[in-house]
């Protein structure tokens, strides 16, 4: 299953609900372009909610750093929600975890934005 | 697969990584790997395929990844081979170094290393070889580890 995102605004904050894959290829793509166009928007403030992402591959992690630097070198902020148990273990093996600024509550995550 | 193996050519294209992950998943399944240690195992071999078709053939058309499964004794050993010009190890840093944190690649081998049991790199200038092996661990093996 491929990646498939959408959007919605919550108090000035971008969730993108993710779901399927994020691998080498068109899963990466597909973030590293939402992304873009929320940045290109304005939009700074951006949680994605990873739930239903029930993997992700080296590719993948890449794509995610690379998200969370370019939204926050543009003076933004990019968080993670729901982490799935697989994504949760590969963030935490590859020291990630204390990167991210990851959540777990919707509401209380959209708080957290300053 | 009881004492058996299977190999693969396989072009060096995005689709042989989705393809030697989908026969890693199968092989680990029916060899009893649990569902955790089956995500491992092929996730290590989607991420050597995928040195394999970027690093190591680049793309390159004329070039081609061999993929073999093979178990012996009480091991799964998967072997996958690229036609490049060898993989210098000195050149990949670590990743859970703090500068390299946000590094937005480098953690292939890491992950490899990670999820296998044993991993054995030779790089030469025909191409480079990368050997994962997995414990079968059925019930006489546990015997006979506990009883070591």
């Amino acid at each position: 299953m491929s990646m498939k995102t959408s959007t919605r605004q919550i108090n000035g904050v971008t969730i993108v609900d993710c779901s399927g894959r994020i691998t080498l290829g068109e899963g990466s793509v597909i973030l590293k372009d939402v992304v873009r166009e929320l940045l290109s928007k304005g939009q700074k403030k951006i949680l994605l909610n990873l739930g239903d992402v029930n993997y992700i591959d080296s590719s993948g992690i890449g794509e995610l750093v690379s998200a969370f630097t370019t939204v926050r070198n543009q003076g933004g902020e990019l968080k993670l929600l729901n982490l799935t148990k697989k994504v949760h273990d590969l963030l935490q093996i590859t020291k990630l975890y204390t990167v991210f600024d990851v959540k777990d509550d919707e509401a209380s995550a959209v708080k957290s934005f300053s | 697969m009881t004492e058996q193996r299977v190999s693969y050519t396989l072009d060096s294209t995005l689709e042989t990584v989705d393809s030697a992950e989908q026969a890693a998943n199968r092989i680990a399944s029916e060899l009893g790997f649990d569902d955790d240690e089956v995500m491992r195992i092929a996730m290590a071999v989607r991420e050597a395929a995928v040195n394999a078709v970027l690093h190591g053939n680049a793309y390159d058309p004329g070039k081609k990844v061999s993929l073999d499964f093979e178990q012996t004794g009480g091991n799964l050993v998967i072997t996958i081979r690229d036609q490049g010009k060898g993989l210098d190890l000195e050149k990949i840093p670590d990743p859970l170094a703090p500068e390299n944190l946000l590094k937005t690649s480098g953690r292939g081998i890491f992950l490899i290393r990670s999820f296998m049991d044993e991993v054995h790199i030779s790089p030469s200038q025909t191409g480079t070889e990368i050997k994962l092996v997995k414990h079968v661990h059925g019930p006489s093996e546990g015997v006979k580890e506990a009883s070591q």
